[in-house]
């Protein structure tokens, strides 16, 4: 009988993290050498710290291996479809500001918004004999969203990084990627649409809809939950 | 075997016995095809796999694709072909839909008589379940296409709602626009007025030459004037048109009047009420809507038709069907030919059945 706490293994994600939780009186650190994945919590009983790359953790509380997890919004939308039948959002944490747009290279002076971004896709397929390519990792948000803006002609291409890169090297004519500063949208030459947010997404504590909870769970969990809220 | 193969085989039976040559087209199809004709969105539908050889393939999503390019490769005219298999549709919002069913299908591939070619099609079809009492549904894209195409205004424009055709809502936005009743987003009117800065060198495979080319197109087509009061009104009655088809046709018979150009598109629902009286549907209660179809797959571009159990609001469409000529040209390399079809889901007729 322990509640499971997702949270992300490394990095600034973690140590905000960390911050996040000792706030609220849930100290979370890590155990063993730099390298162990391990971790304990004091402040609460019952609860048990379970490190996890970001990436993953819409999985394990989709698969109710957690109760609890941290990770951005982004991420949960994009890899788990009907998110909020499997996992709810329990609080936004206030770090972790990420904006998933959409940009196209800024010498298009003719491209402000996405019917733009249409109409040039339209004329570039018959023009070049291929649809205009995207380059993104978040491809089902970015297919959904494009299909409610009205667009088509375009083909998504797979780039898992330096996706802002792919236009300069002519792998794609725009991209649909994570934003904080937008510099480095900018030092690449893109301009990012004016109705092209996507999502925007923050570090986010999520609650598992599925997990198994024994009735001692419940309370540990409700105990946590009203400290966290 | 399951009561749905079961029924599967049985329906197909049935449409060889009216004269449909059994067809057996392979589960995996080029992705590159299935892309082309549908661009991205196919993704979210269609189960994509691949291998070192041949590249990305996809799971049918449907028959008629593979169907089309059968003909088109090596079928003599005329031609009817049934079939019946599963066909694969990826479900990534509702896990109670199907991701794998079967259907009954009946193509029919003939340039006589396009009206009693769409009569045969919805007549062989709601009549291989008319015990179940299923309500129709037709419309005919032909119609809107035809408005479209008679628009007193640029052909750009028309391109451009004609490629939107299927998209609604997108659609709806770009008359407003031609329309003028859409205000001009300020983006646009600070690149008309040569009022955007940019230092930045240009990147990516799109030249300066295709922007100046586009803002020439855009500043053009700001002279224009708007397409009038009068045609914006028409094109909305036409697509509000919601009646049995007797009353239907009355209605875009009127509409004619101020939209000559969608005379000859009348004409043929004209003709197909009556070649679908003589195949013995009653046409009298039958329903018509201009509308119908605009939010399916793209092929189809004239009758379109829908069969849907009124006591199930829940389940999806019990069959479907509607005239592709314009496929057949996409897929024929310069050949096409008229052709029309539709599908049964025999894994609902029998749940129906079973229920009844």
């Amino acid at each position: 009988m322990t509640v499971k706490l997702g949270v992300p293994s490394k990095g600034r994600l973690m140590e905000k993290t960390f911050e996040w939780f000792a706030k609220r009186g849930v100290h979370l650190s890590r155990t063993g050498s730099d390298r162990e994945y391990a971790g304990e919590v004091s402040g609460v009983d019952c609860v048990s710290l379970v490190l996890l790359s970001a990436g993953e953790m819409p999985r394990e509380l989709a698969a109710g291996r957690i109760h609890l997890g941290v990770t951005g919004t982004d991420l949960v939308h994009e890899k788990l479809p009907r998110w909020e039948q499997q996992v709810e959002p329990v609080a936004e944490m206030g770090f972790g500001h990420a904006d998933l747009i959409l940009a196209v290279p800024q010498g298009w002076v003719d491209v402000d918004l996405t019917e733009d971004l249409d109409a040039v896709a339209a004329v570039f397929r018959a023009r070049h004999g291929f649809r205009l390519r995207i380059a993104t990792k978040y491809h089902r948000l970015v297919r959904d969203f494009l299909r409610d803006a009205g667009v088509a002609d375009y083909a998504l291409v797979d780039s898992q990084g330096a996706t802002e890169g792919t236009v300069a090297n002519e792998t794609a004519e725009a991209i649909a990627d994570i934003t904080s500063s937008g510099e480095t949208l900018r030092a690449n030459h893109l301009k990012v649409l004016s109705d092209g947010l996507i999502l925007a997404s923050q570090a986010t504590l999520w609650r598992s809809r599925v997990a198994e909870v024994s009735d001692a769970d419940r309370q540990i969990l409700r105990g946590l939950l009203e400290r966290l809220r | 075997m399951t009561d749905a193969r079961t029924r599967a085989l049985a329906l197909r039976d049935g449409f060889v016995a009216q004269g449909g040559v059994i067809v057996e087209p392979p589960i995996l199809q080029s992705a590159e095809l299935l892309l082309d004709l549908y661009g991205e969105d196919i993704r979210a539908r269609a189960y994509v796999t691949s291998d070192a050889l041949r590249g990305e393939q996809m799971l049918r999503p449907d028959f008629t694709v593979p169907v089309v390019q059968m003909h088109m490769a090596h079928g003599a005219e005329p031609a009817r072909y049934t079939y019946a298999g599963e066909v694969f549709r990826r479900q990534e919002d509702d896990p109670d839909r199907a991701n794998e069913y079967l259907q009954t299908g009946y193509e029919v591939f003939d340039r006589a008589d396009p009206a009693a070619a769409d009569a045969e099609v919805f007549a062989l079809i709601s009549q291989a379940v008319t015990h179940l009492d299923l309500r129709a549904a037709t419309g005919d894209i032909g119609i809107l296409l035809a408005a479209v195409d008679g628009l007193r205004t640029t052909d750009r424009r028309k391109e451009a709602l004609r490629r939107h055709i299927w998209r609604p809502r997108r659609f709806r936005a770009l008359l407003d626009r031609f329309a003028g009743r859409a205000p001009l987003p300020s983006s646009r009117a600070a690149l008309l007025a040569g009022d955007v800065p940019n230092e930045a060198p240009l990147t990516g495979m799109r030249t300066q030459t295709e922007i100046d080319d586009r803002i020439a197109a855009l500043r053009a087509d700001a002279q224009e004037p708007p397409i009038s009061a009068a045609e914006m009104d028409s094109l909305d009655a036409l697509l509000a048109v919601r009646e049995t088809l007797p009353f239907a046709v009355q209605q875009l018979r009127n509409l004619s009047a101020d939209l000559p150009a969608i005379v000859p598109a009348v004409r043929r629902v004209d003709q197909r009420i009556d070649a679908l009286a003589k195949r013995g549907v009653d046409v009298d209660q039958l329903g018509f809507e201009t509308s119908f179809g605009r939010t399916s797959m793209e092929y189809y571009d004239g009758f379109v038709f829908g069969l849907y159990a009124e006591a199930r609001p829940d389940l999806p469409a019990i069959a479907s069907g509607g005239r592709y000529d314009a496929l057949t040209r996409r897929l024929g390399n310069g050949q096409e030919i008229p052709a029309v079809g539709g599908v049964l889901r025999p894994g609902l007729v029998a749940q129906l059945e079973a229920a009844s």
